[in-house]
């Protein structure tokens, strides 16, 4: 495995929402670097034939009845809002394009 | 009024709920002196993040008037609980110990917070964590570390540190913790308490605030092993409301704790995890312990589970990827912390500075490492990859339990280390969870239960029992059998040994 | 961007180029409760009303899969020919977006429930109807997200609003998504195929029940994805059209991205991969982002819901449930209707078959019904730019205008002013007649004295009538039927002015 660059980890810093400071960044590009190369060991594994586990359990088809039950009182909606107007959250202004 | 009051919070809760029925002692009294010890010692152990002072009262009172009024109560009716700050309580503030939480108050119960009160549980408040479970030292925490009782400048173990702490110091008898890759085991293990993680499935993720969805799974934390039986059949059961619960009987862990008989049972070593790497007083105590089980009558033979060398790396693949999604929620938009929203600043800006000042060090690299490993180009060679090594762990052990009943090994390398000590050495943090993450991986249920303390340093060993999904019960018929021994050993809990605070 | 022309003109650029087209539709499935929680999906609710934590995304919360929403993709897939998957998980699609309460969607990947079907639709061309077999590439089980409202700014729009508001009502409620393959071979038909397909699969949908397909309520969103080649030359670069909500937008979505692609090309420019987002109050589309700063989705398979297996008896059992389908049902009613396949395809195209077989279906005269539909009702929604079946009128109430017709109550003229009043909202047929006062006047004293005026006011025409003119009528007529402002049957006014003028015809 390549090297985690600065750059990458700006990249992935972007991806993540996480705005991250010039000295973050230097460190957790080292200290990606070091857990990456470690976490890569998986590879060594030769596992051509072997299928992956999502679910540590093998339970399937699990559904629900399509009945419609009433929600949670638009009081106790609001009340965990960091802002709120108009019965709805207030969110900041969106710059891109829908 | 009762000759146990002076002693109430050295009791255990099987001892507790049995004066309540008896009417030696009130709920509300009960509860009251877990408070008290509370502001005694919390200050210098720092278990509780919230404590629910007023509210446990009333809720023991409930239960006093009611038990008064002729009604039949549970077994754990009046008894408190300290809960991990991980699971929803409604109107009760939920932290996962971040600060991008902070001030939250759900407006719904988790599962297990439902089944609690149904079974007259007493919450006494909400314990400290690593920072949305992510850690073994609860030094993650955005509201300060939590000091091990045996030692208050050693770490209480993770992530559910809080909880482990609560019940060492005699704060609670019981409490509920969380464990994704260890975070109930291993600090019951360096606490000197019990604690396990259920069958995956066996107990409902609703309301538990997901770390890693597909490793993460509630369970009991207690002083004793039929304690903990006991919490663990009030919780567990098929949920409706988790996908991925178990829709089948609940194993009969509270008779198996009762039976403590392993007279015959099969107990496999897993040869890969123990010797190099693990302290010496760990060992020790381990093969101490071992040799009380074959006096037991348990028949004990060596495993090999050869991809469990390649466990740690898949865990701390899968680990980040999943949450890496399961934390993206925490943008500022809802709930939680806003940072930055001044009226000019994006979206995208106000939900990046959000989360660059909600999330803690090690929540920001966990994040930064699972959206590597999923993004377009690394998905095969990490996600992937990772996903195909636990199908090999989950065949190691199946080939295990063809040649045992359970299995055993230390739970940690380690003791306590001391705070401080390995906080940005990640690697360092990882390998304490090596003993535990195979069980996540692959599902099965696992107790950890203390065999002594390690000479070189006075501290407590854990020894961890696996069993195979949906067998839980064996863990509490060997867990039983093997405390009971160490204690007429011993003549009292290894617990009773901890320092006054 | 330089440009020498923005487009070029339709005929041309298909004499150039050759078009490959492909669709993405997302309809919302009219299921009871959401597809991963018990809420409501009612449409028009004030606003987080119809919310609880796993649709608010609340920390904790967990998803549980709709059993219909799971039932109404698989019987949607088989009508479309599609196979059944035997064994398909769920996967979360990773992207920030403030109307997305996990900031990740629920929703399919690389194993979806339905995938390799095809749909044939029939497109009208000079030489008469042509079929064309549109392939179905997948059909996947995902949900919604909420709505955004933009505040602040001038237009409401997303570029320059101060502020958005979120409502998560919507978010959660099950949607289909149907993923064609590269329609190729439609030459200059390609605005029309794509049209006719999802006019197509709108009205499978709803012959299948598993959703009213409400448009004007956004309840169907297109992507449309158009590239061009020359003949003989692989194919183009494609763009993808976001936001085309409509029939008509999604003709002539195909139609300008054609026009606009072909001057790109012709002058020597290059098709950039991009998301263009189309506007309908133009009929034109302005670019998005560009592939390069694509999102990377992160997919992997939703760990909080377990993998779908649907059992082949469970799926023999829902494709008993299938109805006649639409082309079945079309060969059906052509059959018995015995009408030209001309006129057969013109109540296709204008989407009046269900609401002719429908109005026949209440008792009203075959040719009738059809004139209804395909004259007075489907001119209103053409000037309305409406469906026609959003035309506020209901088969039943055509039955009703059409029966008071046949007895003389009233005339075709006066009918037509109470379908007016009926889509402004006055009430049903007799509050619009009578709040109108639009019945016959079938008086004869009334219309005698009317005519009488009339006679009056114009000797001289009376004169010209006396005197065997009978073509100088038409005046009096007139005179009568603006006296009786229009409610009077002329032929009957006609027949009355003869008789007291004692002239026969
Ligand atoms: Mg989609
Ligand atoms: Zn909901």
């Amino acid at each position: 495995m390549t090297a985690i660059t600065r750059a990458e980890v700006e990249h992935l810093a972007r991806l993540a929402r996480l705005q991250l400071t010039d000295d973050e960044l230097d460190h957790y590009a080292g200290q990606l670097d070091v857990i990456l190369q470690s976490v890569a060991r998986v590879s060594e594994v030769a596992a051509e034939d072997i299928p992956p586990t999502s679910h540590p359990i093998p339970v399937q088809n699990v559904f629900r009845d399509d009945v419609a039950r009433p929600g949670l009182d638009r009081s106790a909606v609001a009340a965990g809002a960091p802002a709120w107007e108009d019965d709805r959250f207030r969110v900041p202004r969106i710059l891109d394009e829908e | 009024m009762t000759t146990m009051e002076g002693d109430l919070t050295r009791q255990s809760a099987t001892v507790l709920a049995d004066a309540m029925a008896q009417g030696e002692v009130s709920a509300e009294e009960v509860t009251r002196a877990h408070l008290d010890r509370i502001s005694e010692v919390d200050g210098d152990v720092h278990a509780f993040l919230h404590v629910l002072s007023d509210e446990a009262v009333e809720v023991a009172r409930g239960v006093d008037r009611r038990r008064a009024a002729g009604e039949r109560l549970g077994p754990l009716a009046g008894v408190p609980l300290a809960l991990k700050d991980v699971l929803t309580m409604s109107g009760v503030p939920t932290t996962c110990g971040s600060r991008v939480l902070e001030g939250w108050r759900p407006p719904y119960d988790s599962t297990v917070v439902e089944r609690l009160r149904a079974a007259d549980v007493v919450i006494l408040g909400k314990t400290n964590m690593d920072e949305f479970a992510m850690g073994s030292s609860t030094e993650h925490s955005a509201y300060g570390p939590t000091r091990n009782p045996w030692d208050l400048e050693r770490i209480p173990g993770g992530s559910g540190g809080g909880s482990s702490a609560a019940i060492a110091a005699f704060e609670a008898p019981l409490a509920i913790g969380t464990d994704t890759g260890g975070s109930i085991r291993q600090p019951a293990a360096v606490t000197g308490t019990v604690g396990v993680k259920p069958t995956y499935g066996g107990v409902s993720r609703y309301g538990l605030v997901a770390l890693a969805s597909s490793l993460d799974q509630a369970g009991p934390c207690a002083r004793t092993v039929m304690d903990a039986a006991l919490l663990h059949a009030a919780i567990a059961g098929h949920d409706p409301r988790d996908s991925t619960s178990i829709d089948a009987p609940v194993p009969d862990v509270v008779a198996a704790a009762r039976k403590a008989d392993i007279r015959g049972v099969r107990i496999g070593l897993i040869k890969e995890l123990g010797g190099e790497g693990y302290q010496a007083g760990v060992s020790q105590r381990f093969d101490e312990a071992v040799e009380v089980l074959t006096d037991l009558g348990a028949e004990v033979v060596e495993v090999s589970c050869p991809n469990f060398e390649y466990a740690l790396a898949a865990y701390y693949l899968i680990l980040p990827s999943e949450a890496s999604s399961n934390l993206a929620r925490f943008d500022g938009m809802r709930y939680g912390l806003r940072v930055g929203d001044d009226g000019d600043r994006s979206v995208e800006q106000v939900m990046a500075l959000t989360r660059e000042a909600g999330f803690g060090a090690e929540v920001k690299r966990r994040i930064m490492i699972g959206t590597y490993a999923l993004s377009s180009g690394y998905y095969d060679a990490y996600y992937g990859q990772a996903q195909k090594v636990r199908t090999l762990i989950t065949r190691d052990f199946a080939a295990a339990f063809e040649q045992a009943d359970v299995l055993i090994s230390p739970t940690a390398p380690t003791t306590a280390f001391k705070i401080g000590e390995k906080v940005d050495d990640p690697l360092a943090m990882y390998l304490n969870d090596v003993a535990t993450i195979p069980v996540n991986l692959a599902g099965n249920a696992a107790m950890s239960l203390p065999v002594g303390l390690a000479p070189e340093d006075g501290l407590p060993v854990g020894m961890q029992v696996i069993a195979p999904a949906m067998a839980d019960d064996r863990l509490y018929l060997v867990g039983a059998a093997l405390e009971r021994a160490l204690v007429d050993r011993w003549g009292h809990l290894l617990i009773e040994e901890a320092p006054d605070l | 961007m330089t440009t020498t022309a923005e487009t070029m003109p339709y005929a041309e650029a298909i004499a150039a180029f050759e078009p490959v087209l492909g669709l993405e539709t997302h309809v919302e499935l009219g299921t009871a409760s959401k597809m991963f929680c018990s809420c409501p999906t009612a449409f028009g609710a004030d606003p987080n009303t119809q919310v609880c934590p796993v649709c608010l995304g609340l920390p904790g919360s967990m998803p549980v899969v709709n059993r219909m929403g799971v039932e109404s993709t698989i019987r949607m897939g088989l009508a479309l020919n599609c196979s059944i998957a035997e064994w398909c998980r769920f996967a979360r699609k990773n992207y920030f977006y403030p109307d997305m309460p996990k900031d990740y969607q629920i929703s399919q990947y690389d194993e979806p429930l339905c995938f390799d079907g095809w749909l044939d639709v029939t497109v009208e061309t000079d030489d008469g109807p042509r079929a064309f077999r549109v392939e179905i590439e997948r059909v996947h089980m995902e949900e919604d997200t909420g709505k955004l409202t933009h505040a602040g700014g001038a237009t409401g729009r997303i570029h320059g609003a101060d502020y958005s508001l979120v409502d998560y009502n919507r978010a959660g409620i099950p949607l289909i998504e149907i993923v064609t393959k590269p329609i190729v071979g439609t030459g200059e038909l390609a605005p029309l195929v794509a049209r006719a397909y999802v006019t197509e699969l709108r009205d499978l949908m709803r012959s299948l029940g598993v959703s009213d397909v409400r448009m004007e309520e956004g309840s169907l969103r297109c992507d449309v994805n158009v590239s061009l080649n020359r003949a003989g030359d692989d194919w183009g670069t494609r763009s993808e059209t976001k936001n085309v909500n409509s029939l008509r937008s999604v003709e002539r979505a195909v139609r300008s991205e054609i026009e606009r692609q072909a001057a790109v090309l012709s002058s020597g420019g290059r098709v950039i991969q991009e998301t263009r987002h189309f506007h309908e109050d133009t009929g034109r589309s302005t670019p998005g982002r560009s592939k390069e700063q694509a999102e990377d989705y992160r997919y992997f398979p939703e760990p909080d819901l377990v993998p779908v297996a649907p059992s082949r008896e469970w799926v023999e059992e829902l494709r008993g449930t299938l109805p006649e389908l639409p082309s079945a049902k079309r060969a059906r009613l052509r059959a018995e209707w015995g009408i030209s396949d001309h006129d057969f395809q013109t109540l296709v195209n204008g989407g009046a078959l269900e609401l002719v077989e429908a109005t026949i279906a209440e008792g009203v005269d075959p040719a009738a019904a059809r004139k209804w539909w395909t004259g007075e009702l489907a001119r209103i929604a053409n000037d309305r730019e409406i469906e026609l079946a959003d035309v506020p009128v209901s088969p039943g109430q055509i039955k009703h205008i059409q029966r008071l017709i046949e007895d003389g109550s009233l005339t075709d003229k006066l009918a037509r002013q109470v379908i007016e009043g009926i889509i402004a909202g006055e009430g049903d047929v007799d509050d619009v007649v009578a709040g109108r006062g639009l019945a016959v006047v079938s008086d004869d004293s009334a219309l005698l004295a009317a005519i009488d005026q009339a006679l009056v006011d114009q000797p001289d025409v009376a004169e010209k009538i006396r005197g065997g003119k009978v073509q100088a009528a038409g005046a009096i007529v007139g005179a009568v039927m603006k006296a009786t402002r229009g409610q009077a049957d002329a032929a009957k006014v006609r027949a009355l002015l003869f008789e007291r003028l004692g002239v026969s015809e």
